[in-house]
């Protein structure tokens, strides 16, 4: 699902920023819909903060353009590319009141006093801290902070909101509540947002768009489901969410083989047969219960190891035909429950042919 | 249907004010301003002192015929023997001293650390020369406890080492409080958990942290003894060194070349010391890590006590010493008549100047500290906080860091020659206190731009990223926030640069004029004419001033700054 327009709002061009020897970002291409809250997300230095910096004007790039509502301002200063930000660390002016940071680009602007105190108001009353004007930053707690540079940012009425990691240095909990009010606030003022995470539970929760960054390039560009079911690399199936690979080689269509064991594949990929792939699939696409040895991708398995998650058991199953490792697989606490099962018990498990994804070799996570 | 909900929520899109200033040209201009300055009143006068070594007096090119000169010239090499072996002597004393009185002020529980180590301090306060004086008075020819020395004289290099002993103790106490602070008490839990005995501990944990601190502390010892100028004309008598043959070079004889070779070599010691505590900071750093512990000692009776037995020691020599000097300036006649007057502190009676040199310096002290202040301050922030012109501000940093590798005396003379050259428009200034106080910014430049620098570092460096975006200019972020923040600090670089402003020696020794002496300058003037006692009572005003500087500033902490600075404090209102 993209929000947007037909022309984009924000558009990026062939971007790179190198630092001395090392490539921070190669060559990026990006655009962005009107009123779009996309994520980009990556393990860090992946350049997904350079990115955001790039399009801030706060670093300068060394090739490419950036187009923001249809301007170039490639080589505009900050100060021109109409963009409100929130750092992780707040950056709230330690020696101004809540009010005083909320207001500092508005008195710049030589707005009357009086309008600039209703704004404020109005503002702090959208982040929920109504009554908290007078009090300086070190008084209130991480997430109210938060909230406050996020009323600082959205004060001149920016048509571009950064976030750069703005939830990580909060608790679980507060991460939780705040990142939900975060997304429904940008649906309601439908302003483009950009926010840069590296948990992929932030990243799948919020966005309209995730982007998925590696080293210093995009893997994947697509919605949070796209991005979940169908990873367009091993980086990216391993990044979000958990995946056992294995070393397989390609039989004929819907045909590869793990070590001695042949399985049906729904992921063709126009692999050539006989050609070596990295075979994945996610612990809790495993079915476990209720599977007999003639069913199709059936496999016996020993319990090697079982883990206790809270909400379900991660379950460690070594293989007795040779697969050329073990295998993970989730199981839901009611399920452990009804299998009553147990570390060092055999049972058989398969692999449904639709959740069995191939990989190029090289691309290993 | 999104459009119609963002016009509800934000009723007024606010516009944009037409900026007056293009902040980037502004910047530009700034920082290139302060390379400038800085290249006026450092580069230029050191490379003015360079090319004047390789001059023969007349101006002719004399190459390395100076050096020459100089090599083969038995007095002139002795005087350079001589300082190294006054110099090592004192490193040799100074430092073991120094760092067990920074042992015990950091690794025991001892009582009145706080006391000790201000007292220790005393003679950051005073110029050089007052420790000079006071043995003077202690084992001079008439002093009370000469028969210590056993028929030698004080006059010499015996008075001369102690002198600088007394003289640096301070700074080598200040790196090594330092270097033994910053230590991991994480490892000391970990080596008694092994059971590692005192010794070892010592041996293997408390020494290889301040391994970087003893050398860097040695350094700096050095150089200071090597360029210190004060000390050996009071007390140094008939042994010369490089300090005081520098002066006798270009004042006495004015062979400037020699004099710059002179300069040149004390240059030696002091950038050594810098480059090697250059390296010494980048290897220190990585021995702390984020998760460090800091080290509390626990009490221990018998180690504490020793520990405030000997503190106690070393403070009441230093405090002894420079108490004596003040006693000594209000006695009538020393030491044949011991009753108390102010006579000594008539400075008409003894100089033809009066107290003129000490509104000199005052004058001269108050604007190195206001100007210089805003200079170094705004400067380090233009360094540090400025994205554009990468170029000007790397430059700019670099000729900062200069003056720390360049003694006073070097300075003072890089400016005679710069400064007093006909060719120079400038020289106008030769002889002002304009110019005074210009060479003594540059020559304390350095540690204000880096205790400057040190505090903005503190500050959020997403700040000025914010602050762009919301389209205010850097200096109103300057006025609004960076500055109020870093007040204290701001107020602690202007007594700093003011107690250095009254109580320096060595650079302003050759530039003041006649309507310009300084009270220092008086000083050294005073106990040439043999008139000692006035000499110790001027440097007992100047240091009486120095530390109501430094008393004023901690009563504005404590009144003003602490209730200016309320939200410091975590209290939640109600």
């Amino acid at each position: 699902m993209t929000v947007g327009d037909v022309t984009p709002f924000l558009k990026v061009d062939g971007l790179s920023k190198r630092y001395g020897a090392f490539t921070a970002l190669d060559r990026i291409d990006l655009e962005i819909g009107r009123g779009e809250f996309v994520c980009f997300l990556g393990p860090s230095g992946c350049g997904k903060t350079t990115v955001l910096r790039l399009i801030a004007g706060l670093d300068r790039q060394d090739e490419g353009r950036i187009e923001i509502g249809s301007r170039d301002v490639s080589s505009a200063p900050p100060a021109e590319r109409d963009f409100g930000i929130v750092f992780q660390s707040y950056a709230l002016f330690p020696n101004l009141t809540v009010g005083d940071n909320v207001a500092y680009g508005l008195v710049n602007r030589r707005m009357p006093k009086a309008r600039v105190a209703a704004r404020v108001a109005e503002l702090l009353a959208l982040v929920g801290l109504p009554d908290q004007r007078g009090k300086y930053p070190v008084q209130l707690s991480g997430g109210q902070q938060q909230r406050v540079a996020l009323a600082r940012a959205l004060a001149t009425s920016p048509s571009l909101l950064l976030l750069d990691e703005p939830l990580s240095a909060l608790d679980a909990k507060v991460r939780t509540r705040l990142r939900e009010e975060i997304r429904l606030l940008q649906k309601r003022l439908g302003i483009t947002t950009i926010m840069v995470t590296h948990d992929q539970e932030e990243a799948l929760a919020m966005a309209d768009r995730v982007v998925v960054m590696n080293r210093g390039r995009i893997e994947q560009v697509g919605t949070p489901e796209d991005i979940y079911r169908q990873p367009a690399s091993a980086f990216v199936a391993d990044f979000i969410g958990a995946m056992t690979f294995l070393d397989a080689t390609v039989g004929g269509p819907c045909q590869i083989r793990v070590g001695s064991v042949d399985l049906v594949c729904e992921d063709g990929r126009g692999f050539i047969p006989d050609s070596p792939v990295r075979l994945g699939f996610r612990p809790e696409e495993i079915r476990v219960g209720n599977v007999r040895a003639t069913d199709v991708n059936a496999i016996e398995v020993r319990v090697r190891s079982l883990e206790f998650l809270g909400s379900f058991y991660r379950a460690r199953l070594e293989p007795s035909r040779d697969l050329g490792g073990s295998l993970v697989a989730d199981l839901s606490a009611n399920l452990h429950g009804d299998l009553a099962i147990a570390e060092g018990q055999y049972l058989y498990v398969s692999l449904p042919p639709a959740a069995l994804r191939a990989f190029p070799v090289a691309s290993r996570p | 249907m999104a459009r119609t909900i963002v016009a509800a929520a934000l009723p007024e899109a606010v516009p944009a004010r037409s900026r007056a200033l293009p902040e980037n040209l502004v910047g530009t201009v700034l920082v290139a301003g302060l390379c400038l300055l800085l290249v006026l009143i450092i580069a230029l006068p050191l490379g003015t002192l360079l090319i004047k070594s390789l001059e023969t007096p007349a101006g002719g090119l004399a190459g390395l015929d100076n050096f020459r000169t100089y090599f083969s010239t038995p007095t002139l090499v002795d005087a350079l023997l001589n300082s190294l072996t006054v110099a090592t002597t004192t490193v040799a004393i100074v430092v073991p001293l120094a760092f067990g009185y920074a042992y015990a002020l950091t690794r025991t529980a001892m009582r009145f650390k706080g006391v000790l180590l201000a007292l220790a301090l005393l003679p950051l306060f005073a110029p050089s020369l007052l420790s000079g004086i006071a043995l003077t008075y202690i084992l001079g020819n008439q002093g009370f406890l000469r028969g210590m020395l056993f028929g030698r004289t004080v006059y010499g290099p015996i008075g001369i080492t102690i002198a600088e002993c007394l003289y640096s103790f301070p700074h080598a106490l200040i790196i090594l409080v330092t270097a033994l602070g910053l230590s991991d008490g994480r490892l000391y839990e970990a080596a008694a958990a092994m059971g590692t005995g005192r010794l070892r501990t010592f041996v293997t944990v408390t020494l290889p942290g301040a391994r970087y601190g003893l050398v860097s502390a040695a350094f700096v010892v050095f150089t200071l003894v090597v360029t210190d100028f004060g000390i050996p004309k009071v007390i140094g008598g008939q042994y010369s060194v490089l300090a005081t043959d520098a002066y006798r070079q270009v004042v006495g004889q004015q062979n400037f070349p020699m004099g710059a070779v002179v300069g040149l070599l004390m240059l030696v010691p002091a950038v050594l010391a810098f480059a090697v505590d250059r390296l010494i900071q980048r290897r220190q750093s990585s021995l702390l890590s984020a998760r460090s512990v800091p080290y509390e000692a626990k009490p221990n009776p018998v180690r504490d006590r020793l520990s405030l037995a000997y503190a106690g020691l070393v403070t009441g020599v230093v405090v002894a010493t420079y108490g004596v000097a003040v006693w000594a300036s209000f006695i009538r006649y020393w030491p044949y008549n011991l009753s108390l007057t102010l006579d000594h502190y008539d400075f008409a009676a003894a100089d033809a100047d009066g107290w003129g040199p000490y509104w000199n310096s005052l004058v001269m002290a108050l604007s190195v500290a206001g100007i210089g202040t805003v200079v170094v301050f705004c400067g380090a922030y233009l360094i540090e906080k400025l994205k554009l012109f990468p170029t000007g501000r790397a430059f700019a940093q670099l000729l900062a860091m200069l003056p720390l590798a360049v003694p006073g005396l070097v300075l003072g003379l890089g400016y005679v020659f710069f400064f007093n050259a006909p060719w120079n428009p400038l020289n106008v200034l030769y002889g002002t206190l304009a110019l005074l106080a210009i060479n003594t910014l540059a020559h304390y430049y350095t540690v204000a731009h880096v205790t400057a620098t040190t505090a903005l570092k503190q500050i959020d460096p997403e700040f000025e990223s914010v602050s762009a975006s919301l389209k205010v200019p850097f200096w109103q972020t300057f006025r609004r926030v960076s500055l109020p923040i870093c007040m204290p600090t701001v107020l602690e670089l202007a007594v700093y640069l003011f107690v250095n402003a009254m109580t320096t020696v060595s650079a302003v020794i050759f530039l003041y004029g006649p309507d310009t002496k300084l009270a220092a300058i008086a000083i050294v003037h005073m106990d040439e004419a043999g008139t000692t006692a006035t000499a110790a009572a001027m440097a007992s005003v100047i240091m009486a001033t120095a530390l109501a500087a430094r008393l004023l500033l901690a009563l504005v902490h404590r009144f003003v700054i602490a209730r200016a600075q309320a939200w410091r404090r975590r209290e939640v209102s109600a």
